[in-house]
């Protein structure tokens, strides 16, 4: 506990069980504020929520064998997007591990490819120092989950806690500080580039570098576009900003990467929902590739010139060196390119028609609007996911919480719930869709136990809705095992759970009801029956390149 | 596919060995042979892993162990000069007819025979890949009952 103290944990998600009733004992006599969960997976996620709200490591504790398999999917959607977070499990004894013991799972070894790195500790006298290194190894360098196993023992022990150094491990050196030489022979790549694209994603919010960011793409006079993982980090409402990139990107973003002579990754891992082949991405293009991992550098498509580092430090970096060499970018030198970004837009811009069924997109501008673009809003995955990417505009860091990288359903309410938890006085939204809302949907409980005001929007299609996309536009509309007529009544469901559920049908409602739910004190479930076949547009069908778009 | 001999140092601690064969069978790539054991400190192993791929694949490879928190150092000695042995342990039958045979070729390649019995001549012989193959492909007409062999491992040289 004294460990949890110094690493700054004011709130732990989670779910007791046997083996951890000791940790929860001691965690009731201190004032770290615990917040009982109704599913582990809903712990792991919350604390997932919490740390990209806060920028901080979200923790979450739960008991051995069931417990502690519950959370890994939130451990592997956590992985994927390099979030911080520490996850303790509750492990049986240590004399009866490996005895196929009652609840007992070998959850080191299940969660090792899915975690940054995890720890089963064996004596009471290595607790602290583990702790300490899970904490250090969770925020530093490309952050990322990291699991601890405390068998019951362990925790039983006693062991005299004595403040601990920062650790120093000879194995772990992640580079913070880029090679000089290589921001230099970037500056020479930008001097040179007449149709420049910045290109920026999680990194940058992870190393809080949107300041900077912003600043270099303004020297630059280059549109930015963003990954799912970095909207936010490019203001959504700045005239250099292109939109999302990749399967369901703007024809504008996708378009300008397919024609740029230097694209500049800043925190991005070029996945394949970005770049579709690889072969044909950013075809004319010479690479710029800052990222603090090295694996991601030339992994997926080859760079030009790597540079491994900390987001911020090489942005301030390219910045000074900008600014030393006085490199002073026409404005007029990048008409041509605007001019023809510009073209892309008003021939394909983001579209739909409102008729007399409620259009999810439709819902969400209204909810930006509400909301004057200042919640923080959470997702589930699917066409929810990419409608609130599309349509919600993100104008600052740590406002847009969705599991990208292993598109986990179930991830926005409880997320949320950690967000809300993290953040009390700013305004939680988890954009949601029928489908995915009900594979965590117990939380509602939790929000109303620890009053935390979420609202969750659910777009009502009655599908599971981007499966259903691709079957009809690849398979013929053969809708096998997507239709989800028999839905509750998420208003009544909402009730039920104490919270106010309100659903709206038509499109004149819509409003009303987002005003309604936005404006209620506690948690609101609002349920918007939209329009079943709506497609999310534009879409890039697998396997081929990003400027081939299936347009609404 | 060229042939690579990445020699690691690790933590000894338990565990440490999965993660490296984990990320190898979790990203697609082979391992064609692994030898693990301690070094002069007790707190670090050395793992010579033996992998095919081209640059790219390599190049992952190295990185993805270099970011495993228990790798301490990663080396890629192909390309670069080093030294490399097997070891294998050959039992093969020892008939009448053959039994001088078998040890003249046992001779010719250094090796040693380290059991015997009525019907068998256990053999012990270090090498190369290729010296291994190269006995091996002499003995196995007499009649190679079992064989066990280590992978390899391997040193970087010196300058001269």
């Amino acid at each position: 506990m004294a460990v949890l103290k110094e690493e700054g944990v004011d709130t732990i998600f989670g779910f007791p069980g046997g083996v951890v009733i000791d940790i929860f004992d001691e965690l009731g006599r201190t004032d770290i504020q615990h917040v009982l969960v109704r599913h582990e997976q809903g712990a792991a996620h919350a604390a997932d929520g919490y740390a990209r709200a806060k920028g901080s490591v979200g923790v979450c504790l739960v008991t051995t064998g069931p417990g502690a398999t519950n959370t890994v999917s939130g451990l592997a959607s956590a992985y994927m997007d390099s979030i911080p977070v520490v996850v303790l499990t509750g492990q049986v004894p240590t004399a009866l591990i490996g005895n196929d013991a009652f609840q007992e799972v070998d959850i080191v070894g299940i969660t090792r490819p899915c975690t940054k790195h995890n720890y089963l500790v064996k004596r009471t006298d290595d607790l602290a120092r583990v702790l300490k290194e899970a904490f250090h190894i969770a925020r530093s360098g490309r952050p990322g989950p990291v699991l601890v196993d405390l068998p019951k023992d362990v925790t039983q022990g006693k062991a005299r806690y004595k403040p601990l150094p920062e650790p120093r491990m000879p194995s772990y050196n992640p580079t913070y500080n880029p090679n000089i030489k290589q921001l230099r022979r970037a500056i020479d790549l930008i001097k040179e580039a007449e149709r420049p694209v910045v290109f920026s994603g999680g990194g940058v919010i992870l190393s809080e570098a949107s300041k900077e960011l912003t600043e270099f793409a303004r020297k630059l006079h280059a549109p930015v576009t963003a990954s799912l993982m970095g909207l936010g980090s490019f203001p959504g409402s700045d005239p250099l900003w292109l939109g999302m990139p990749g399967m369901h990107g703007t024809y504008r973003a996708n378009m300008a990467i397919g024609a740029c002579d230097l694209l500049i990754g800043i925190g991005v891992r070029f996945d394949d929902r970005v770049t579709g082949t690889v072969e044909t991405f950013a075809p004319n293009a010479k690479i710029i590739h800052i990222d603090i991992d090295p694996t991601s550098i030339s992994k997926n498509i080859p760079v030009t010139i790597p540079i491994v580092g900390d987001c911020k430090i090489a942005l301030k970096g390219l910045n000074r060196l900008l600014r030393e060499e006085s490199v002073k970018i026409d404005k007029k030198s990048r008409k041509l390119w605007f001019d023809q970004i510009e073209k892309w837009k008003s021939t394909q811009p983001l579209r739909y028609e409102q008729g007399d069924v409620i259009k999810p997109q439709y819902v969400i501008e209204k909810l930006y609007e509400l909301t004057k673009g200042k919640a923080i809003i959470t997702t589930e995955v699917g066409q929810n996911q990419m409608w609130a990417a599309q349509y919600y505009h993100f104008d600052r860091p740590n406002c847009f919480i969705t599991s990208g990288g292993l598109g986990c359903m179930g991830f926005g309410l409880p997320a949320a719930i950690g967000a809300q938890v993290a953040c009390p006085d700013k305004l939680v939204v988890d954009v949601a869709g029928d489908g995915s809302i009900q594979m965590n949907i117990q939380e509602l409980a939790t929000a109303v136990q620890y009053r935390l005001p979420v609202k969750v929007v659910i777009l009502n299609n009655r599908y599971l809705g981007m499966v259903r996309q691709w079957q009809e536009l690849f398979y013929e509309k053969r809708y096998t095992a997507t239709d989800l007529e028999q839905g509750p009544d998420f208003a009544k469901l909402a009730e039920a759970y104490g919270a106010v559920g309100l659903k709206a049908t038509k499109p004149q409602e819509v409003v009303s009801v987002l005003k309604q739910g936005l404006e209620s004190p506690g948690p609101a479930m609002m349920d918007f029956w939209v329009a079943r076949e709506e497609c999310v547009y534009p879409m890039v069908p697998a396997g081929a390149s990003i400027t081939e778009m299936l347009l609404a | 596919m060229q042939k690579h001999t990445i020699s690691l140092l690790v933590d000894n601690e338990p565990g440490v060995l999965s993660r490296v064969v984990g990320l190898f069978s979790g990203r697609g790539f082979n391992i064609e042979s692994l030898c693990v054991a301690e070094t002069l400190d007790p707190s670090v192993s050395r793992i010579t892993l033996v992998t095919r791929g081209d640059d790219v694949i390599a190049e992952q490879i190295k990185k993805q162990l270099n970011k495993l928190i228990n790798v301490i150092k990663v080396y890629d000695l192909t390309g670069t000069e080093y030294v490399e042995r097997e070891m294998a342990l050959i039992k093969v039958q020892a008939k009448a007819d053959y039994r001088a045979e078998i040890l003249r070729a046992v001779d010719i390649f250094r090796g040693n025979v380290v059991d015997v019995s009525p019907t068998h001549y256990t053999v012990e012989v270090t090498g190369t890949a290729d010296k291994l193959a190269a006995i091996l492909s002499l003995l196995r007409p007499m009649g190679v009952k079992e064989i066990a062999r280590t992978g390899a491992i391997a040193l970087g040289r010196e300058k001269k």
